[in-house]
């Protein structure tokens, strides 16, 4: 044998491995200059005469001129609906599922697209908006599909009837999935309706009228109008036969002030604060993975996101030991690119107001840590943060941030678990980390929360009914229950 | 069954009183196989993708474990070990040659001056159901062959009758019989049936000395996968934040593909850090993923995929 074939290779050995770019194209989304309001199954321009700019938070750049929807446009929004509803209502069931199948599918097969131009639009991870936002929003579509021809095996005894039009609002967080989670109840029970998307995030809602146009779906069932504030007060104020609303606490008490008396049905979806319990007992690895898409999932964007840790206190130390190393191999960057775990702040506002309550969780004493992470510097962007030292009179304990930001506290015994879990205005969803079945089951029975996780967070089904207790709103979206909302029942 | 010692003995010295990691065994499946699912979907491209290549080929334990191996055949492989492409000197060598016991010689001679570490199987591979004696005598009979690494297997009859102090003490005469030789323990996880049990007895490998813990033989279906891997890392983790002591990884036993060796890597990188990525602290033991590897690797050198006839079978 000669030496050469003894001699081995050169190994050239990089001293670090950095991901390489992988950024989803762009190209799949075809967006116009300017969007005007889907009323009647055509494009019209708003009489207001006002368009504002919708942008990408994660570089500031404008992405189109969007209208803004006035009481008048709204109005006749409202108007087309109502025409709609009266042959929407008397089509079988089994027809307006065939229309909800269809969108269901088409959402399917237009996937990309969507999940490209709600990461562009609302700044949130390219794998989260196509491998759990894009999902759901086709799954629930199925969901009630199933159900349209089914109602009057839905509500045993009763004979159920749609309520009209229903007025709509969804928040910006899952701009296309809390529009599923809203059309597709409302239409598989006959209703017709007007949705107005966030202000922030239209696009998606804007892009989804082509796919009802696809779908052919009789002019009028659907209606989206875009706009601020202001659009969503003069829909509230509107000709509707029932309000919907997913958003903050603030604007869901200023909804149901102005509803109250005038005879219109309504159901909220608001704020959070949710408790993650983790007992002694849990594994651990698991648990932290759990805390982590609890809270950073979608840059903490989510109402029933985790934002108060409970740990016992005998295993505090260790839990926070791994949470913290666990947040440094976070990916913070462009939302596009397949490797990012935490994306973009959905707008300046927003970050704002993250930004002022961290301050006021350093002033009072909370101890703040943050991993090593360069953040880009156009758009806006908050690095993943968790406080420890936590009081529960803290500001960053009680208020909602909806940031990527958690306040760790501990507790010595379940029942200490379960009364400063239950300590908040709030009541949408908790999370329990245990090996013990029972602990589980006698914790889901203490805890004041609408979905209580057991091993798990931020876990979504169409088939499971969804919604908060106290100020998190009422009415529950998903399964039966979500049904029932847009139905009269006599 | 026997409960498990809340703590296996190795590790107390250096035990703070509370607040022990190794004190818990629970894995959640559901948990683990998604966190293990989500870290599969990582996207390694171009350079990025290059580096990993060429580590796998760094960390590789190029094996043959069969009834009809011959010194032509470990000599071939042997080759291919120090060597791996001939057309292209900046392909790596391999980390290990892993055989038989009775080859370790043929093995010995052609790798030496190298820098390729021969590896045998020994205690009664693959099944580890033989007396206790025989096995430290086949170890020691081994590392006289010239051995430099032994991949042991734990006996699984005795872990799974709860036989905890067993399987711990006969690793430890294992260990004391390798001399200078490292020590992998092979856990063999598809005959352990639960995560828990591929956390405890990970545990238990390293309380007992272990340089490195190791999925499987080789000789079962349904092996190294994701999953397993990840809470053997974890639990590695553990013990590194415990005692500061850094135990390697070797994953073996159907990994063929360079996209799977990639995703194991990731795994790695994500869990334990960049500090476990070198063949000193991470292995892949496989025979059929280094041409894989070296096909992607001329693709993204030249662009386009060769046929396979232009990578040795060995």
């Amino acid at each position: 044998m000669t030496d050469l074939s003894k001699r081995p290779g050169r190994s050239p050995v990089p001293p670090d491995w950095t991901y390489a770019p992988a950024p989803e194209s762009r190209e799949i989304v075809t967006l116009q200059d300017r969007y005007g309001l889907f009323i009647g199954g055509k494009w019209a321009e708003p009489r207001s005469g006002e368009h504002f700019a919708t942008i990408s938070p994660s570089s500031e750049e404008t992405l189109a001129e969007v209208a803004q929807a006035g009481p008048e446009d709204v109005a006749r929004a409202v108007a087309a609906a109502r025409k709609a509803h009266k042959s929407w209502a008397k089509l079988p069931g089994s027809e307006r599922a065939k229309y909800l199948f269809r969108i269901a599918r088409i959402l399917q097969e237009r996937a990309r697209e969507f999940a490209v131009l709600e990461s562009l639009n609302g700044g949130k991870p390219i794998k989260e908006s196509r491998d759990v936002d894009l999902p759901l929003a086709a799954a629930h579509f199925f969901y009630y599909a199933g159900w349209a021809d089914k109602l009057e095996y839905a509500f045993p005894n009763r004979s159920v009837r749609p309520l009209g039009v229903a007025g709509q609002i969804i928040p910006w967080n899952f701009p296309l999935l809390m529009l599923s989670w809203k059309i597709a109840p409302a239409l598989a029970a006959g209703n017709t309706v007007v949705l107005k998307p966030a202000e922030t995030t239209p696009l998606t809602a804007l892009l989804f009228c082509d796919v009802v146009r696809q779908a052919e779906l009789p002019p009028g069932v659907i209606n989206i109008v875009t706009g601020d504030g202001r659009t969503g007060a003069a829909l509230v104020d509107g000709e509707v036969d029932k309000i919907a609303f997913t958003g903050s606490t603030e604007v869901g008490k200023a909804i149901q002030r102005r509803l109250a008396g005038s005879g219109k049905k309504v159901t909220l979806e608001l704020g959070g604060k949710a408790a993650n319990i983790v007992f002694d007992d849990a594994a651990l690895d698991q648990a932290v993975e759990g805390i982590v898409n609890g809270i950073y999932f979608n840059q903490g964007h989510v109402c029933c996101a985790g934002s108060r840790l409970f740990v016992q206190e005998s295993v505090a130390e260790a839990v926070v030991d791994k949470l913290k190393r666990r947040m440094e191999t976070l990916r913070v960057g462009d939302p596009l690119d397949k490797n990012t775990d935490v994306g973009a702040i959905n707008s300046r506002a927003q970050l704002e107001k993250i930004q002022e309550l961290v301050a006021a969780g350093s002033d009072e004493g909370a101890e703040i840590y943050q991993p090593p992470c360069r953040l880009p510097e156009q758009g806006y962007w908050f690095a993943p943060t968790v406080f420890t030292n936590v009081a529960q009179s803290y500001r960053i304990a009680q208020e909602e941030i909806f940031g990527p930001v958690l306040s760790v506290l501990t507790f010595r015994t379940p029942e200490e678990a379960i009364e400063k879990a239950n300590n908040t205005p709030y009541g949408l969803s908790a999370g329990v980390w245990t090996e013990k079945g029972s602990r589980i089951l006698w914790m889901a029975e203490c805890l004041r929360a609408g979905v209580v996780w057991a091993n798990t967070f931020n876990r979504f089904d169409p088939a499971s009914p969804f919604g908060g207790y106290k100020e998190s709103g009422f009415g529950r979206e998903g399964g039966l229950h979500g049904l029932a909302p847009y139905l009269g029942t006599e | 069954m026997t409960q498990a010692p809340a703590i296996f003995g190795g590790f107390e010295p250096s035990l703070r009183p509370r607040d022990s990691r190794l004190r818990s065994v629970s894995i959640d499946q559901v948990g683990v196989e998604a966190r293990s699912a989500e870290l599969a979907k990582r996207s390694i491209k171009k350079e990025a993708k290059l580096w990993a290549l060429e580590l796998a080929i760094r960390c590789c334990d190029l094996t043959t474990l069969e009834g009809q191996d011959t010194s032509g055949k470990v000599a071939a492989l042997c080759s291919k070990a120090i060597r791996p492409d001939p057309s292209d000197p900046n392909v790596p060598s391999v980390a290990a040659v892993c055989v038989y016991p009775n080859l370790v010689p043929a093995a010995k001679a052609r790798l030496e001056g190298s820098g390729v570490k021969v590896a045998a199987v020994a205690t009664a591979f693959p099944s580890g159901q033989s007396p206790l004696p025989i096995k430290v005598a086949e170890v020691e009979a081994t590392v006289e062959l010239g051995a430099d690494e032994i991949d042991m297997v734990i006996d699984r009859g005795a872990f799974l009758a709860g036989r905890y102090a067993q399987v711990y003490d006969e690793i430890v005469k294992v260990k004391e019989a390798c001399g200078e030789a490292h020590l992998k323990v092979i856990l063999e996880v598809a005959e352990l049936g639960t995560y828990d049990n591929v956390r405890r007895a990970s545990l238990l490998a390293m309380a007992a000395g272990a340089d490195f813990i190791k999925t499987s033989t080789g000789k079962l279906p349904g092996a190294a996968t994701l999953p397993v891997q990840l809470v053997m890392l974890e639990a590695i983790r553990d013990v590194f934040d415990e005692t500061g002591r850094r135990v390697g990884m070797k994953a073996a036993g159907g990994i063929r593909a360079s996209k799977n060796a990639i995703q194991y890597l990731v795994q790695v990188h994500e869990t334990l850090g960049a500090d476990w990525l070198t063949p000193d602290l991470y292995r892949l033991g496989a025979s059929s993923l280094v041409n894989d590897i070296l096909m992607q690797l001329r693709k993204e050198k030249t662009g386009v995929y060769q046929s396979r006839d232009y990578f040795t079978n060995d």
